[in-house]
């Protein structure tokens, strides 16, 4: 089966969630990527490492932000020119834009929140996260051509794969595609990003403050963890909003959640339920989100984390 | 303006989730059916522009006869008219194609939805909606303000947000903090009774994927408390047991 997969890039790297999704394509057949945008030939190359025989570059500069429909037209063309049957992508902020329309451009069936390799025996079938992670939902797919939106951490990488040749692949964008204008961007620098984290610690309205996030921090960087937070503690303003972990806000699957002073309302649990392991650290004993977690500690954050913070340094040095 | 907000009707955030008829059913039985979370922030925000720039507001939903009261709350929140595309929404393709055929109809300078319904959590109904209608869209917006015919909105991106300039119109999947929700009041409420919820059948019934089967994740084993002396036991159990350090 030919396979497309749609890489993201970010500081000029292949995030992982990308390489997720090679990894998932060369579980089902021959992988083309297609990459977007400036990026190195050598960081292209190493989609090989993954699984991908051929990466199409289309390096125009005009590339370089996510524009939705420009991206649109470039997959579409990367779909066609190849032969694909499948496109595969990570499940993510710029890909959930993109591929609807690329659903409807191609009239490929469309499966999102994807777990696990299909199964092929009778049909095209994907299971899918659903319910904000309460649920899956097998589902056939019945068109020719198919587009799969990978849940994140959910497939295991493969590495042993050899570099993947690099092509240019240059498409003639019209400028009615370019209507919308991005006139600022703010990213934090340096930091892991919470929807592509393996490990992930989160701070609730226990910390008392902004100014005591400090030893969630601690033990983030200890962990190389991305760092999170409940609503309130958003909406508060004591953290951005893209560190909202929950219902309405970012749902994280990794391998490990640390929840500290978080009580664990329904909706925050909406967001963290896909978790491989759950540790909750919280002084109130009744706190909900107990029953949700692998392992608990009873106790005050302030003076467990920085124990726990000295504990794992030592462990892992 | 003239805004088109489309809702999903789906299950309370704190609903029990099970399945009947050999997994193959969602269970209705006790569940409270609500705006869907992400919906009701862009319902909000519509009413708002309305309120400041003077048009209409339609709310839209893909359903059958059940979500009537769902609409009917969107009124009471401050829609102007409802219209119920008579059909269960099975498919995204489907739900997308009855959007943009009913968006055809009306001269909407601005479609507006959440960045995903919660029960199937797929985020791509925006951008098919677009697509068909050859129109931008943009997917999550958290803000959205208008200076004359050109809409400032900021999009989350991870780790981030950016911000664009668009002209109208155009298609956006919303969530928070693009407005507050709204609780209607006893005005909006009696004024929702007699507001027009028109009822239309599906132009189109293509649909691109069938529901196999349902199912439920393994239940969690029991928490393993630790003493909060013995982080080192904690530490040992994440290196050892669970092999995630």
């Amino acid at each position: 089966m030919s396979v497309l997969v749609f890489i993201e890039t970010e500081d000029g790297k292949i995030k992982k969630s990308s390489r997720e999704a090679i990894s998932y394509g060369a579980a089902i057949g021959e992988v083309t990527a297609i990459a977007l945008g400036s990026v190195s030939n050598e960081e292209l190359a190493s989609a090989g490492v993954n699984g991908a025989t051929k990466v199409l570059h289309a390096a125009d500069e005009k590339l370089n932000a996510g524009l939705i429909q420009p991206y649109t037209e470039v997959i579409a063309k990367a779909f066609e020119s190849t032969g694909a049957e499948v496109l595969v992508t990570a499940k993510s902020s710029l890909a959930d834009a993109v591929v609807g329309r690329v659903s409807v451009k191609l009239g490929a069936a469309l499966a999102s929140n994807v777990s696990e390799l299909p199964k092929t025996d009778s049909g095209f079938v994907v299971k899918q996260s659903i319910y904000t992670g309460k649920a899956f939902v097998n589902t056939t797919l019945t068109t020719d051509k198919k587009i799969l939106a990978i849940k994140k951490n959910a497939i295991e990488l493969k590495t042993d794969g050899a570099a993947a040749s690099v092509e240019a692949f240059d498409v003639a964008l019209d400028d009615a595609l370019f209507g919308a204008k991005i006139t600022s961007s703010e990213k934090a620098e340096g930091d892991v990003l919470l929807p592509e984290a393996d490990i992930v610690v989160s701070g609730g309205r226990g910390l008392k403050g902004p100014e005591n996030w400090g030893i969630i921090e601690d033990l983030a960087k200890t962990l190389g963890a991305a760092t999170g937070c409940s609503k309130p503690v958003s909406d508060m303003d004591w953290r951005p909003h893209h560190e909202h972990v929950g219902q309405t806000g970012v749902k994280v699957s990794p391998s490990l959640y640390i929840a500290v002073g978080i009580s664990g309302a329904i909706q925050h649990l909406a967001g963290v339920n896909s978790s491989k392991y759950i540790v909750v650290i919280n002084k109130d004993e009744e706190a909900p989100f107990f029953k949700a977690a692998d392992y608990g500690i009873v106790g005050d954050a302030f003076e467990v984390l920085p124990k726990l913070n000295e504990a794992l340094k030592k462990a892992l040095a | 303006m003239n805004i088109l907000v489309c809702i999903t009707h789906v299950p309370d955030t704190t609903s029990r989730i099970a399945f009947t008829e050999n997994n193959t059913k969602f269970d209705k039985n006790g569940v409270q059916f609500i705006i869907g979370p992400y919906d009701d922030y862009a319902l909000a925000r519509a009413v708002e522009l309305k309120e400041a720039n003077g048009g209409k507001v339609t709310v839209l939903n893909v359903g059958e006869a059940e979500t009537e009261p769902t609409l009917r709350k969107a009124l009471a929140i401050g829609a102007d008219e409802a219209i119920r595309v008579n059909a269960f929404p099975s498919d995204s393709y489907f739900v997308a194609k009855q959007i943009a055929d009913v968006a055809k109809q009306g001269e909407y300078d601005l479609i507006l939805m959440g960045r995903e319904s919660i029960d199937f959590n797929g985020g791509m109904v925006h951008g098919m909606v677009g697509e068909m209608l050859g129109l931008p869209s943009f997917s999550p917006v958290m803000v959205l303000e208008m200076e004359g015919n050109t809409a400032k909105i900021t999009r989350e991106i991870e780790g981030g947000k950016e911000k664009l300039e668009v002209n109208l119109p155009f298609v956006a999947g919303c969530q928070e903090p693009i407005a507050e929700w709204k609780i209607p009041n006893m005005r909006g409420i009696m004024s929702a009774r007699t507001k027009p919820l028109n009822v239309v059948e599906p132009t189109d019934n293509t649909k691109l994927t069938e529901i196999a089967q349902y199912e439920l994740p393994a239940p969690k084993g029991a928490v393993k408390m630790i003493d909060a002396d013995n982080v080192e036991e904690l530490v040992n159990l994440l290196k050892n047991e669970a092999k995630v350090i």
